[in-house]
């Protein structure tokens, strides 16, 4: 049997869909803590997971702008959505996270690091947007010359399962941020979901290994055509278009438009695009005393450019006005990213579209701002 | 592992009271491991746990870096209860950080130093470099302004930093019946002074109206924009680029900053709110 051995690395073989188990179970056998979108409170989340049964199975999410609806879906598929509100950060950057304690013997203060002790997770179903995602915090958080050694203790004993995109909703722009809908790169297993089977390219010698017992068959011209279709029918399906040649000048030079007050008054600074942003990176952090006062945990929390303590300064606020908040966001998300890490911080999931109470669409706006001029 | 986030113990080995709500704190680390070495124009993170952390800019002499003076004001929680430590009490600290002040290009050149308030602090290492190096620089000139003469910084060293070969513009924007001196903001101070606009270097700190300003006159004085340095703030969580409190358009404060060539800067400074 062909499944007894691993494939190599690079290969594309097709599975039963039933026997995803097993390479979730081959997963958990090695230490892995899995991680997989699940229904839950009328939203697709993500969250530990142990069994194939525990994924979205039949659902699909109905996405525009400040509305997300959970729907059965047409078909039985395993990944037959596209991203919920939660993003892979929450593992990789928690929204709170131990950094260290301080202990005071006396007069003197003394301070220990807070080790990550966590099982090395497998993330299943990845989107091809949030794989990018993932390395857009990595420029952030690893591949500076100062780096965080939490985040690189997480993400380099992670084990990244990318699911392809077989259908896109109305909020998905990936196409235009050159994210997906097919994953190249960064993953160690990436799948692409057919009727009855999966497609799945081995992108590591990890992924090689968790291959080893499963029943798995090379793949052949014809499934390799499906994937090939699927992928283009994805696209076609993605109606949203967001011209990006023009940033971050477009941005810089409207920094004093007055269309940022029209934003501004419809924006409730609520910071719910922030965090369902699978790229912001901002943080702060907080103190936690015992009642003696002798023992503090620092925590780094996330944090949002909506929030007004967040530009705090002695004798003030540098960013007072909600318009200025939204200002930054937009600005360094579409803009300023591409100066400071040398590509856009927006994948075009299409989350902060969703997810937005009063359904303010980043694409939209930037399309007006263009479309106004300099002033 | 190698946490850029840890705090090492630092101790308060002098309190100096400059004005009314703003001491000079000197610390020194406590592990005699723990790497010093400083430029002017670099900060420190103070944390008191419990409180939380502040970024402080040092203001002490750059030769002797094992104990770092930080002039604070008490203007938040964590300053207010830095204002209540004694001599011996213990914080902790991390740093320095920053891009400091370019010392090697003012060599040979005449230099302006312009701060309000207590924008002198982040500028008095430079002054101390300047008084050890006296003849590797040309003429040098201090404009300082201040409130009033009560908010003024060291000037218990003004005569020394006089003798040195500084020469010392400085004024306030309301006098008491005691002062002698300039009465003005800062920028008014330029039309009391000559420059060689081909040979100088403009350092400035203070806030950012008066920054914006000095900015103003000197390029008025045909100073070019390359030759004038300003120093920013904003607030800081992490001095190391992770917790994005601190951008200015595609600059992080903490790590490009807090010293910007002003050209550098231009295109996002002193827009309004950003």
């Amino acid at each position: 049997m062909v499944g007894a051995t691993a494939p190599r690395v690079s290969a594309t073989v097709i599975l039963p869909k039933p026997a995803l188990q097993r390479v979730l179970d081959n997963l958990r056998e090695s230490g892995f803590q899995l991680i997989g979108p699940t229904v839950r409170d009328g939203a697709v989340i993500l969250d530990a997971i142990q069994h194939i049964s525990e994924l979205p199975i039949g659902w699909t999410l109905e996405q525009t702008a400040g509305s997300s609806r959970l729907l059965r879906g047409r078909s039985s598929d395993y990944f037959g959505f596209n991203v919920g509100p939660h993003s892979w950060k929450r593992y990789l950057f928690p929204p709170r996270s131990d950094l260290l304690k301080a202990n005071r013997n006396g007069e003197e203060w003394t301070f220990e690091p807070v080790l990550d002790e966590s099982a090395p997770y497998a993330f299943i179903g990845v989107r091809p947007c949030d794989l990018h995602a993932i390395a857009i915090q990595d420029d952030v958080f690893a591949n500076g010359n100062v780096s965080d050694p939490r985040y690189g203790h997480r993400r380099e004993r992670a084990f990244i399962m990318a699911a392809n995109c077989n259908t896109a909703a109305e909020t998905c722009f990936c196409t235009s941020m050159n994210t997906g809908p097919r994953a190249h790169s960064g993953f160690d297993l990436a799948l692409t979901e057919l009727s009855d089977s999966f497609v799945i390219e081995i992108g590591s010698e990890a992924g090689s290994n968790v291959l080893a017992g499963v029943d798995w068959q090379p793949a052949g011209a014809f499934d390799l055509g499906r994937v090939t279709q699927i992928t283009q029918r994805t696209e076609r399906q993605i109606q949203r278009q967001v011209t990006t040649s023009d940033l971050p000048q477009l941005l810089y030079d409207r920094i004093d438009h007055p269309y940022w007050d029209t934003i501004g008054a419809r924006c409730l600074a609520c910071a719910n695009c922030t965090s369902v942003c699978p790229t912001c990176f901002c943080s702060t952090i907080e103190d936690s005393s015992n009642l003696t006062g002798v023992e503090t945990m620092r925590t780094r929390v996330w944090d949002s450019c909506f929030i007004l303590d967040f530009s705090h300064v002695n004798g003030g606020n540098s960013r007072p006005a909600i318009k200025s908040r939204f200002r930054q966001w937009m600005t360094h998300k579409l803009g300023a990213w591409i100066d400071q890490f040398g590509r856009s911080g927006c994948v075009g999931c299409g989350r902060c579209i969703a997810w937005c109470p009063v359904g303010i669409d980043i694409t939209e706006e930037l399309s007006t701002l263009r479309s106004q001029g300099t002033r | 592992m190698m946490d850029p986030m840890l705090p090492h113990t630092a101790v308060v080995r002098a309190i100096k009271s400059e004005t009314y709500g703003i001491s000079t704190f000197s610390l020194e680390y406590t592990e005699p491991h723990v790497l010093v070495g400083f430029v002017p124009g670099q900060f420190n993170m103070i944390h008191l746990p419990g409180f939380g952390e502040v970024a402080i800019s040092i203001c002490s002499d750059p030769n002797a870096p094992r104990v770092m003076g930080h002039t604070i004001r008490y203007a938040g929680s964590v300053t207010r209860a830095i204002g209540r430590l004694k001599v011996g009490d213990t914080v902790g600290m991390r740093g320095p950080y920053g891009n400091p002040w370019p010392m090697q290009l003012a060599k040979g050149k005449d230099l302006m130093i312009v701060s309000g308030g207590i924008g002198l602090a982040p500028l008095r290492p430079v002054i101390l470099e300047v008084l050890h190096h006296r003849a590797s620089f040309g003429r040098v000139l201090l404009l300082y302004g201040g409130r009033t003469p009560q908010d003024l910084l060291y000037t218990d060293e003004f005569e020394a930093w006089q003798d040195g070969g500084i020469e010392l513009n400085v004024s306030v924007d309301r006098a008491d019946e005691n002062w002698k001196g300039q009465v003005g903001v800062i920028p008014m101070a330029f039309y009391r002074i000559r420059l060689d606009h081909r040979n100088t270097l403009v350092f400035s700190c203070g806030p950012e109206i008066m920054m914006r300003f000095v900015i103003y006159e000197s390029m008025a004085r045909r100073i070019p924009k390359d030759a004038i340095y300003v120093s920013m703030e904003r607030n800081m969580k992490c001095a190391i680029g992770f917790c994005g409190h601190c951008q200015l358009g595609p600059l992080f404060i903490c790590k490009q900053g807090p010293v910007f060539r002003f050209s550098t800067i231009e295109p996002f400074f002193g827009k309004e709110e950003f």
